[in-house]
C-alpha cells in the first residue's frame, strides 16, 4: 500500500502528481481546472476570488515572523496574485493540548497586526483543541475572499519575449525557518521575507496593462513556480543566474548545506510576467514599494525550450531547472 | 562570500576556458574522470561542459558516498528502524535511497522513527537527551565524514553514553581508484581528485596513479577550481599529482583527523554498490569500540539483498557507461521512483543528468 510521505507535501513533482491523480480527478470542475492560486468566479455582478491554505510551520516563531502572520500574509498573497483586492479572511486554529496561553496570544496578536498591515478583516474563525501529540503546537487554516479588480491575469496571456520579474531576494523564508528549526547559526542572519504583497501588486497593476500573469513562489520556490508556468505550454523560460537576487545569508546557507536557492520557499515574493515593452516601467513601480526594493528582471519567456526552464549559469554555461523532486535535503559532503 | 564569488568570476572563467581551448591538442581525445560526486554536481550545475572543447570528455566517477552504499546497508538500517525504542539518525541524502525492499523515507511514513541530522555529534546529543531510546547513526561517506564520526564515537566513550552506536559504512578512496585503473573498459587519461578527501589524506595515497600513467590534479569544487584543474591536467606532460586546491590543503593532509580515524576504525574489504568488494577500501569499527558498533550491538538480521538486474548503476559509477545508456533511465527510473542509488542521491550521476541536462 502506497503511503503518503513528506515529499507529497513539498510542492514538487510528487505533490503535483497527487493533486492531478486524486483531487483534480475527484473534484473536477471548470474553476478548479484553471489551477490558479485562488478560485475566481462570479457571484451576482461581482467577480470574486476565494482561496484557502493551511500553515503547519515549525518553529511557530522565527526571525521575521510567526505562524499567525504567515497565515494571513499567505492567504492575502494568493488572492492578490489573481488580481483581487483581499477583503475578508477566516482563521481556524487547531491547538495542541498544553500550549501556553501567552504563546497563543502572541500568535493571535501577530495575525491581528498582519491583517491590519494588509488591510483585511478577519471575520470568522474556528477553534479546536486536540490531544497532546496529535499536532505540533498549533496548526492554522485561513480562507480568504477578495474582489477581482484586474481580470487580465492568465497563463494564456503569456507571450515569448515577455520579461520575468521577481520583487526581491529569494529563499529567505525557507532559510530563516530552517536555521531556527535546526538551531544553525549562520554568520549572516536571515529574516523571513514573509509579507503582504497586495499593495505592491496593486501599484504595478495600476501603471501597466502589460502584466500577463503572477504567482507567489511558496513551496518549491522560484524553480517550481516557473515550471508550473511552462508545463504543457508552447513557450519556455530562460533565466539568468546572475540577475536573480539572493542575499549573502541565503547563499551562505545554500553553499553549506548543498541547497539550490531556486527551490527555497518564499512568503513575500511574487513572480510577474510582463510584456517586454512595460517591463522597466513595472520594475520601477515595484521598486517604489517597501517589499520591492531589490526587484529585478531575472529572465524572459522564450519560443525555444517549450515547456522547460533554462538557466544561464553565472559561469557562462546553460542547464535545465526542473521541478522540485521530493524534498531538498542536505548533502553528505 | 569570500572564496566563493572569486571562484565564480565570469571574466576569470572565460579566460581559463579559452586557455584550455588553446592548450588542447586538436587531434586527440582527453578522458578525465571527476572522481567526486560534488564535482559532478558542480560541472552540471554551472554548465561547465558548454565551456570545454569537444575533445575533452568528462567522466563521472564513484565518489558519491550514497551511490556506492550497497543495498545490504540500507536493508540493515530499515530492519533496525522496525525495532522498539529505536531512533535511526542519518544525513539527509540517505533518507530516499532505495534498499532491496523499501527506503528509510517510506519506513518513516509507516511509523519508524528516522531523523535527519547534520553530524554524528548531533546523533550523540540526541542519545544524551533520550536515555530510554537507542540511537543508531548511519556512518556513510569517505574520508571527509569519517573523522567526525570517529570523534562522535570517542566522545560517546568519554561521556559514557551507552545508547549510541554507529552502523558503519564508511569507505576510502585510494583503493577504489586502483580498481578503476585496472578496468580494461576504462581509458582514463587523468583524474580530478576530490579536494575535501585530500584535505584529510594529503597526496601520498595517490602517488601510485602517476606510476600507472594517470595525470592527477586535486581540485576544489567551484567552477574556476574545476576549470583550472582541467587546464592543469591538459598541460601536464609527465603524469604527477598536482594540487589546485592549495587554499584549503597541503600535500601532507590533516594528521589529527587521520589519527582519530585510525583510533576508531580499521581497514577492511568493503562492498561498493555496482563494483563489488574492494580490499582495504572500507572502514570498520575496531574491537575496542565494539560497544558503539551497531553491527556488534544489535546484529541486524536481513533477507538476502536484491538488486534490479536492468539497473546499470555499477557501470555508471565506474564511468564505463553514461546514464542515458541505461534502459530504465527517465522511464522506470526517475528521482521520484529511483531504481538505483545514482538517481536518488543529489550527487548521483543519473540524478545530475536527469535534473540538469533533462536526458
Amino acid at each position: 500500500m502506497e503511503k503518503i510521505t513528506l515529499a507529497h507535501g513539498s510542492g514538487g513533482t510528487l505533490m503535483h502528481k497527487l493533486i492531478d491523480s486524486l483531487f483534480m480527478k475527484e473534484f473536477d470542475n471548470a474553476i478548479l481546472r484553471r489551477k490558479k492560486d485562488s478560485a475566481v468566479f462570479d457571484i451576482g455582478r461581482s467577480k470574486v476570488a476565494f482561496t484557502t491554505d493551511s500553515y503547519v510551520v515549525s518553529p511557530i516563531f522565527f526571525p521575521g515572523g510567526d505562524i499567525g502572520r504567515l497565515a494571513v500574509y499567505g492567504t492575502v498573497n494568493d488572492l492578490a496574485v489573481c488580481g483581487a483586492r483581499p477583503l475578508y479572511l477566516s482563521l481556524a486554529l487547531i491547538i495542541e493540548e498544553g500550549l501556553d496561553r501567552n504563546i497563543l496570544e502572541k500568535i493571535v496578536s501577530g495575525a491581528k497586526d498582519a491583517a491590519k498591515r494588509a488591510r483585511v478583516t478577519i471575520v470568522t474563525g474556528d477553534t479546536k483543541v486536540v490531544e497532546r501529540g496529535s499536532c505540533d503546537k498549533i496548526f492554522i487554516n485561513t480562507s480568504g475572499v477578495g474582489e477581482i479588480y484586474y481580470d487580465g491575469l492568465s497563463l494564456d496571456e503569456i507571450r515569448p519575449g515577455d520579461a520575468i520579474i521577481v520583487n526581491g531576494s529569494i529563499g529567505e523564508h525557507a532559510i530563516s525557518v530552517m536555521a531556527s528549526r535546526e538551531s544553525i547559526d549562520f554568520k549572516t542572519k536571515v529574516k523571513s521575507d514573509s509579507s503582504a504583497l497586495n499593495a505592491l501588486i496593486a501599484r504595478a497593476l495600476a501603471i501597466s496593462k502589460g502584466i500577463r500573469f503572477m504567482r507567489d513562489p511558496t513551496r518549491g520556490g522560484v524553480a517550481t513556480t516557473l515550471n508550473e508556468m511552462v508545463e504543457r505550454r508552447s513557450f519556455g523560460v530562460a533565466i539568468d543566474e546572475k540577475a536573480i537576487p539572493v542575499s549573502a545569508g541565503v547563499r551562505e546557507a545554500c553553499e553549506l548545506l548543498g541547497f539550490d536557492p531556486l527551490y527555497l520557499a518564499c512568503e513575500g515574493r511574487v513572480i510577474m510576467v510582463v510584456s517586454k515593452k512595460d517591463a522597466c516601467k513595472v520594475l520601477g513601480a515595484v521598486r517604489k514599494d517597501v517589499n520591492g526594493k531589490k526587484a529585478a528582471i531575472i529572465g524572459e519567456v522564450t519560443r525555444e525550450n517549450k515547456g522547460k526552464v533554462l538557466l544561464r549559469t553565472s559561469a557562462g554555461g546553460k542547464r535545465l531547472v526542473g521541478m522540485l523532486s521530493g524534498e531538498q535535503l542536505p548533502r553528505i559532503c | 562570500m569570500k572564496y566563493i564569488d572569486e571562484f565564480r568570476n565570469k571574466k576569470l572563467i572565460d579566460k581559463v576556458a579559452s586557455e584550455i581551448r588553446r592548450s588542447v591538442e586538436v587531434n586527440r581525445q582527453y578522458n578525465f574522470m571527476e572522481v567526486c560526486g560534488t564535482h559532478t554536481v558542480s560541472i552540471f550545475r554551472f554548465g561547465l561542459k558548454d565551456l570545454l572543447p569537444d575533445n575533452i570528455n568528462l567522466i563521472s566517477g564513484p565518489g558519491c558516498p550514497v551511490c556506492v552504499t550497497p543495498n545490504e546497508f540500507i536493508d540493515k538500517a530499515i530492519a533496525l528502524s522496525a525495532r522498539k525504542n529505536m531512533i535511526i539518525t542519518t544525513f539527509g541524502d540517505m533518507l530516499k535511497v532505495p534498499g532491496s525492499y523499501s527506503s528509510l523515507e517510506k519506513e518513516r511514513a509507516r511509523g519508524a522513527d528516522v531523523r535527519m541530522v547534520y553530524s554524528g555529534i548531533d546523533a550523540l546529543d540526541l542519545a544524551k537527551k533520550n536515555p530510554g531510546k537507542e540511537i543508531v547513526f548511519l556512518g556513510v561517506g569517505f574520508e571527509t565524514t569519517a573523522p567526525t564520526v570517529a570523534q562522535s564515537i570517542i566522545a560517546a566513550r568519554k561521556n559514557k553514553v551507552k545508547n549510541f552506536s554507529v552502523l558503519c559504512g564508511h569507505k576510502t578512496m585510494p583503493e577504489a581508484l586502483k580498481t578503476l585503473t585496472e578496468d580494461p573498459r576504462l581509458n582514463i587519461d587523468g583524474f580530478l581528485l576530490p579536494g575535501h578527501v585530500s584535505v584529510i589524506i594529503g597526496i601520498t595515497p595517490y602517488l601510485f596513479l602517476p606510476r600507472r600513467n594517470k595525470r592527477c590534479v586535486v581540485a576544489g569544487f567551484e567552477p574556476l577550481d574545476i576549470l583550472q584543474a582541467i587546464l592543469m591536467l591538459v598541460k601536464q606532460r609527465t603524469p604527477k599529482v598536482e594540487i589546485q586546491y592549495t587554499r584549503m590543503m597541503n600535500k601532507n593532509g590533516n594528521a589529527l583527523a587521520r589519527e582519530s580515524m585510525k583510533k576508531v576504525f580499521e581497514e577492511y574489504p568493503s562492498v561498493w554498490r555496482g563494483i563489488g568488494a574492494i580490499k582495504k577500501s572500507g572502514l570498520k569499527i575496531r574491537k575496542e569500540f565494539s560497544d558503539f558498533d551497531t553491527d556488534k550491538k544489535f546484529i541486524p538480521k536481513i533477507s538476502k539483498p536484491k538488486e534490479n538486474r536492468a539497473c546499470i548503476c555499477g557501470d555508471v559509477i565506474k564511468g564505463v557507461k553514461a546514464p542515458p545508456e541505461c534502459k530504465l533511465f527517465g522511464k522506470l527510473c526517475d528521482p521520484e521512483h529511483p531504481v538505483g542509488a545514482c538517481m536518488v542521491s543529489s550527487e548521483g550521476t543519473c540524478a545530475a543528468y536527469y535534473k540538469y541536462a533533462g536526458r
